[in-house]
């Protein structure tokens, strides 16, 4: 019997979690001496009250459901991947080489093809990790840590020594060519008379995030890979038995995570940039780590935590721009959530199993 | 490359090797004991930062010492209470604290310096000073040995010194220590020790603790002997070089000094050559940057001897029952 009925499980847990992180965030904007429910308001105001607020915190929030469903696959194969940030990294490269080197008519073609060569550069690069931990039980988390590192390593060479135009100082490619530009949210829903999402980078990538939310759901949920993925997550050794290879699914189901982390890059360096940068990924790799664990690896809770990250991310930046709160602010916040959802989970879990086993047991008692 | 170019970059070796010897030998004792750390880069950032804004604010570089490590003792307290009282997942409680330094170090020193996320840069008694060991300046005159002494082993800071020792210690403290075998024990076996009568939380605690200390060292020794002062993400990858190191040491204290050697090596060749032109070919710099990173995947694929990791790591403990 569960300790605890289902949607206490899903839903009071993260809250209690969060709350916990925001009191504790609180208290750190006290300690340095600003007011925290001001900060929230200049927060609110910039990230949500105006058009082009909610253009940055979607923008924002693309690149976290990315990640964030990329470290919730490989979670529901209990792996973890750490290495999101690397994939991303390569999947940008990727995308680059598309753009760059193949005539595309127009931006929709363009974007199924930079769709598909990011995804493939960043499951090739989450691959040799799977088959290390698959076949020679080398532990994931440390070699997706190395290739990140590796990754820098690799971008920044292909950049500097190959990529980069002649003359040019920054270590950067040259602009994509026009008809691989996407459609912002500024070019979809203004109105001749009305301008929104003034000069926002919200692109039309999200609406592939939120497909990627529906895809995912589907795989997880409604698919004979997805129940393998989850079996195999649930008991190594009971999936075994049941006939499924463990080699097989490590391997897929991080090809699947890299692939989905790869096509963050498309939001970052197609939509946004419209040329490969040094440091295009922006730690999101890292915060699809939060994202994944406060939206319990379901893409409907990973689509609501990259809300609020994306939200976090854009009022951060307000803070930045109008208070003496540096936006490292977001990174102990990140972490806050991190340590509470995901490692500290017990410290909320154990009391709450403590009440409902009691309530139950009190009701079990009158109904005798 | 004549002889004293060699002996500086084999002395900037030792200099760069020595926080990712601190911090190696820290994962070693709390890794030892079933309790993987990658929050080492968050611990050492924090040491660097308290270390050098202490040391700046009073101008006394033991007292930043002291600071430094009390800060990643803290979060070793963090680290400590998830993993093993709350029994929570050990690898995403380091990926938190690794954050919350990253976080937290910025915004106190924006806060305490307005320098936009630094310290002011320490000065005379706010930073170590190299230290003349007796007899160097006598020895420049003697070629070989006499330069070798004055050059390679003099002139370092008392942290380098520190470190070194460290090594030796840690070996002895762990092979031929009750507390030792106790330690390694509680990380191949823990039920084992429990059925002994011994607290395996306890023994547990103060390898992490242990693991705090030598981490707020390896920090301190980076913001105020190597550089002088904090900057901001200062670490730059050191924490995960040492556990790097530490795999391919495959959890050995002498095999760790080896190991993190070999790494300050290459940090030290990538920092004074930028290409390496080979004749036939260029290594570029890039390479020489991720090639701790691409051995130790290459050690962990076990093409080249296996790397072990200590069988109970990463569990926490549950007691039966």
């Amino acid at each position: 019997m569960d300790k605890m009925p289902g949607w206490a499980d899903a839903v009071l847990v993260p809250l209690i979690s969060l709350i916990l992180a925001a009191i504790l965030s609180a208290l750190v904007i006290i300690g340095i001496g600003e007011d925290p429910v001001a900060a929230f308001k200049l927060m609110v105001d910039g990230a949500l009250m105006r058009s082009s607020g909610w253009g940055y915190t979607l923008y924002y929030a693309t690149n976290f459901i990315f990640t964030g469903l990329a470290v919730s696959v490989a979670f529901h194969a209990r792996l973890f991947n750490i290495g999101g940030e690397g994939q991303a990294m390569i999947g940008g490269l990727g995308v680059a080489l598309a753009c760059l080197y193949i005539p595309w008519p127009n931006w929709y073609v363009a974007l199924i093809g930079a769709t598909a060569s990011a995804a493939l550069f960043g499951a090739m690069w989450a691959f040799i990790p799977a088959y290390l931990q698959a076949k020679r039980g080398s532990h994931i988390v440390i070699t997706t840590i190395m290739f990140n590192f590796i990754a820098a390593a690799v971008l920044n060479y292909v950049l500097v020594n190959i990529l980069r135009p002649q003359g040019a100082m920054d270590p950067s490619t040259a602009k994509f060519p026009e008809p691989t530009h996407l459609p912002t949210f500024q070019d979809m829903f203004s109105t001749a008379e009305t301008a929104m999402f003034r000069g926002a980078p919200a692109n039309v990538t999200f609406f592939l995030a939120l497909v990627m939310c529906l895809v995912v759901w589907a795989l997880i949920w409604r698919t004979r890979l997805g129940y393998e993925i989850r079996a195999f997550g649930e008991s190594e050794s009971a999936a075994k038995y049941a006939g499924i290879s463990p080699v097989k699914i490590t391997v897929v189901a991080m090809l699947i995570s890299g692939g989905l982390a790869g096509m963050m890059a498309l939001n970052t360096t197609m939509g946004e940039a419209e040329r490969l940068v040094m440091n295009a990924t922006e730690g999101a790799g890292f915060i699809g780590i939060a994202v994944a664990l406060m939206g319990r690896s379901h893409p409907f809770g990973v689509l609501l935590a990259a809300l609020l990250f994306g939200f976090l991310y854009q009022g951060g930046a307000e803070l930045a721009l109008w208070t003496n709160i540096p936006r490292e602010l977001i990174v102990v916040i990140q972490a806050l959530v991190i340590l509470f959802t995901g490692a500290l989970d017990n410290m909320v879990r154990m009391p709450l199993e403590k009440i409902f086993l009691a309530r139950r047991r009190a009701q079990s008692g009158s109904a005798r | 490359m004549d002889f004293l170019t060699l002996l500086q970059v084999l002395d900037s070796t030792i200099r760069l090797a020595t926080p990712l010897l601190l911090a190696c030998l820290a994962g070693l004792f709390s890794e030892r004991a079933g309790i993987f750390d990658i929050g080492l880069e968050g611990k050492m950032l924090a040491a660097a930062f308290f270390s050098a804004a202490v040391a700046a604010l009073t101008g006394d570089v033991w007292m930043g010492l002291g600071a430094g490590i009390a800060a990643s003792l803290a979060l070793s307290v963090i680290h400590g209470l998830a993993s093993i009282t709350f029994r929570g997942n050990q690898l995403i409680s380091g990926v938190a604290i690794n954050f919350l330094a990253a976080g937290l170090t910025v915004l106190i020193a924006q806060d305490w310096f307005q320098q936009g996320g630094r310290t002011p840069s320490l000065v005379g008694e706010a930073r170590f000073e190299p230290i003349t060991l007796p007899g160097a300046e006598a020895a420049a005159n003697i070629p070989v040995i006499g330069q070798i002494y004055s050059e390679l082993i003099s002139g370092h800071s008392e942290l380098v010194y520190i470190a070194f020792l460290m090594v030796p210690l840690t070996w002895w403290l762990l092979y031929r220590t009750r507390f030792g075998l106790r330690l390694r024990a509680v990380g191949e076996a823990p039920e084992a020790v429990d059925t002994a009568g011994v607290s395996v939380v306890g023994l547990r605690y103060v390898a992490v603790g242990i693991c705090g200390v030598l981490c707020g060292i390896a920090g301190a020794y980076l913001a105020t002997a190597l550089q002088a002062g904090f900057v901001k993400d200062m670490t730059a990858g050191r924490g995960f070089i040492a556990l790097a190191a530490l795999i391919f040491a495959k959890w050995r204290p002498w095999y760790a000094l080896y190991a993190c050697l070999l790494f300050g090596l290459l940090q030290a060749v990538a920092l004074r050559y930028q290409n390496i032109d080979l004749g036939a070919f260029v290594v570029p710099v890039q390479f020489m940057d991720a090639l701790p990173y691409i051995l130790t995947v290459v050690i962990l694929a076990g093409f080249v001897g296996k790397a072990i990791p200590p069988r109970a790591g990463g569990e926490p403990y549950v007691k039966e029952r």
